[in-house]
């Protein structure tokens, strides 16, 4: 029931020399690469949150551009998008009540971030939205686009602030660290509630600025243990379960009589 | 020590939950009462989802349940028949319920149903309650002899067609009235996961006059069957029932109950009533203020298309 405190997963650096050998008169675009040792990973019932490390690297780094610090590299773990409902309460003769709300489809159930510098300094507003990147700029499409723009914005920034407040969208602003000019290391915040399913991990390299280029690679989170393999009866097997929580409920008191037995 | 909840997808604390369970137990052993009507409110205040708390409650209820009716199997105090009727009725209350529960889960209006309910059920149980309980300890005090109900009272209730005979309650009574308690208490069972004694005990005996000494094991006899469908349906329709949490409440509540029933014996019968009608009010009061509270979160978040 520990919870493994970090994952560390690396990968295997396509080597600049390796990877292009001929054309090396053309002056190179730059290129960005990451991958994880591993496509699953297994969470334990006593998860309580921990730091994923990713291992990438440039393709072609000008080299001057690289000493000035002008590359940036953020680093998305983005969660398996699902329907989400965010819902109101307002007052009603004094007693708070869910009244309106909204659906969005295919919200990323979990977003982190991690970036070299602050986002705004990276690049433009214009081109975070273009990219649909951070989790401020993220698109909520909303299941009724027929309500008010001034609805939908309402309950919009509301599911973004519940989502950061309960950890599931983090940012983490220098969790991307170059370990020398081509490679970085990104650290990416796995909340203790992390949904499982397929998580998709992105980098995207921006070059004073501007941006170059994406990568992208999946990973497979998983719960394993014992409390998962309830989880999957409850749900597969869910009238078998039933009788099972009964027969141990009427166990449990014919021997907790037999045991505290006290008349 | 800490243990993952696999339903409640939460981490909650062993003892607290082992405690919980034990204090309740206590209680319901002291007072005769299932203790659903406690563990799901207590549940609710540790951040357990009120809809796995109602259903874990009526799962767990199971279990202090067989445990007092084995001892009033012992004793001979169960009408069977009677039992019999009122679990017909509670099935199909308790059917009725599941379907308001999860469609009351879709319109997102599940938690404030299942708060006010308490509220209005737990206010008017508890303040009745300690109202007769003061006003008999009162009786007690100034040396009245305490008024005594005549078994041969009747009420309108005595003259509804379709009258069966319950042998063990000497009781001859329209099956009508039975059936609807059975009813009202399997719809609150499954939408509250209590077992309703609390209920079901006053109704037996002020409505339906079924003698004192068989009532609370004929109660607790239809609560276990009552709240095994109740189980069983939430489990299939709604996957909410959590076996890991019931099943430390259960572990902490027959050893509690035990303790209690022995402990409820040295108090006299109106002391009791009035300690029970405080607790019940006070749960009744604390879900209250959690209504008319500011909440720190207006806004909340759920999974679309739950059913």
């Amino acid at each position: 029931m520990r919870a493994p405190n970090a994952f560390a997963t690396a990968i295997f650096l396509s080597l600049l020399a390796a990877a292009v050998p001929a054309k090396a008169q053309v002056p190179m675009t730059e290129g960005i690469q990451i991958g994880l040792s591993t496509d699953n990973v297994s969470i334990t019932a006593g998860f309580s949150g921990a730091d994923l490390t990713i291992f990438g690297s440039l393709e072609n780094p000008d080299p001057l551009v690289a000493r000035q610090g002008r590359y940036d590299v953020i680093v998305v773990l983005e969660g398996p998008p699902k329907p989400v409902v965010v819902r109101r309460k307002d007052r009603v003769l004094g007693v708070w009540i869910n009244l309106d709300s909204e659906t969005f489809e295919n919200v990323p159930v979990s977003y982190s971030v991690a970036t070299t510098r602050p986002l705004q300094d990276i690049t433009e507003p214009n081109s975070y939205k273009q990219l649909s990147l951070g989790a401020s700029n993220l698109y909520m499409q909303p299941a009724d686009p027929g309500d008010s723009p001034a609805t939908i914005e309402e309950f919009t920034a509301a599911l973004r602030e519940r989502k950061s407040a309960t950890g599931l969208y983090s940012e983490n602003v220098g969790g991307v660290q170059f370990l020398s000019q081509n490679l970085f290391r990104a650290t990416v915040r796995l909340a203790p509630n992390v949904p499982v399913g397929t998580h998709k991990a992105r980098a995207f390299l921006f070059k004073s600025g501007l941006f170059i280029k994406e990568s992208s690679a999946q990973l497979e989170i998983r719960k394993s243990g014992f409390e998962q393999s309830i989880f999957r009866v409850a749900h597969n097997y869910s009238f078998l379960y039933g009788v099972f929580a009964i027969s141990l409920a009427m166990l449990t008191g014919w021997l907790g009589r037999l045991i505290f037995r006290r008349d | 020590m800490g243990i993952y909840l696999p339903i409640a997808e939460i981490s909650v604390n062993v003892f607290v939950l082992l405690a919980m369970g034990a204090a309740v137990g206590f209680l319901s052993g002291m007072f005769g009462v299932g203790g659903g009507f406690l563990i799901t409110p207590l549940l609710i205040f540790y951040n357990i989802p009120p809809a796995i708390a109602v259903a874990t409650g009526a799962n767990q209820v199971i279990a202090s349940s067989v445990s007092g009716v084995l001892s009033h199997m012992k004793r001979g105090t169960l009408d069977f028949k009677l039992g019999g009727v009122l679990l017909a009725g509670g099935i199909i209350g308790s059917t009725a319920g599941i379907y308001v529960f999860a469609f009351l889960r879709r319109l997102g209006q599940l938690d404030l149903f299942i708060s006010l309910l308490y509220v209005v059920l737990l206010g008017t149980v508890g303040g009745l309650m300690l109202v007769e309980s003061v006003n008999a300890l009162r009786a007690t005090r100034s040396g009245a002899a305490p008024v005594l109900k005549k078994s041969g009272q009747h009420n309108w209730i005595h003259r509804l067609p379709l009258k069966m005979r319950f042998r063990a309650s000497k009781l001859f009574v329209s099956v009508i009235p039975v059936l609807g308690l059975g009813a009202g208490i399997g719809f609150l069972s499954s939408i509250m996961g209590v077992g309703g004694g609390f209920i079901m005990v006053p109704a037996l005996i002020y409505l339906l006059k079924v003698p004192t000494n068989v009532v609370i094991g004929t109660s607790l006899f239809q609560i276990i069957f009552t709240s095994a469908y109740t189980t069983l349906v939430h489990a299939t329709t709604n996957q909410t029932v959590d076996v890991v949490l019931a099943f430390l409440l259960m572990a902490g509540g027959v050893a509690g109950a035990q303790y209690g029933a022995k402990a409820g014996q040295r108090l006299r019968g109106e002391q009791l009533r009035a300690l029970l009608a405080v607790l019940v009010l006070a749960v009744a009061i604390r879900l209250a203020i959690g209504l008319f509270v500011t909440p720190p979160n207006l806004y909340s978040l759920s999974a679309a298309g739950l059913n």
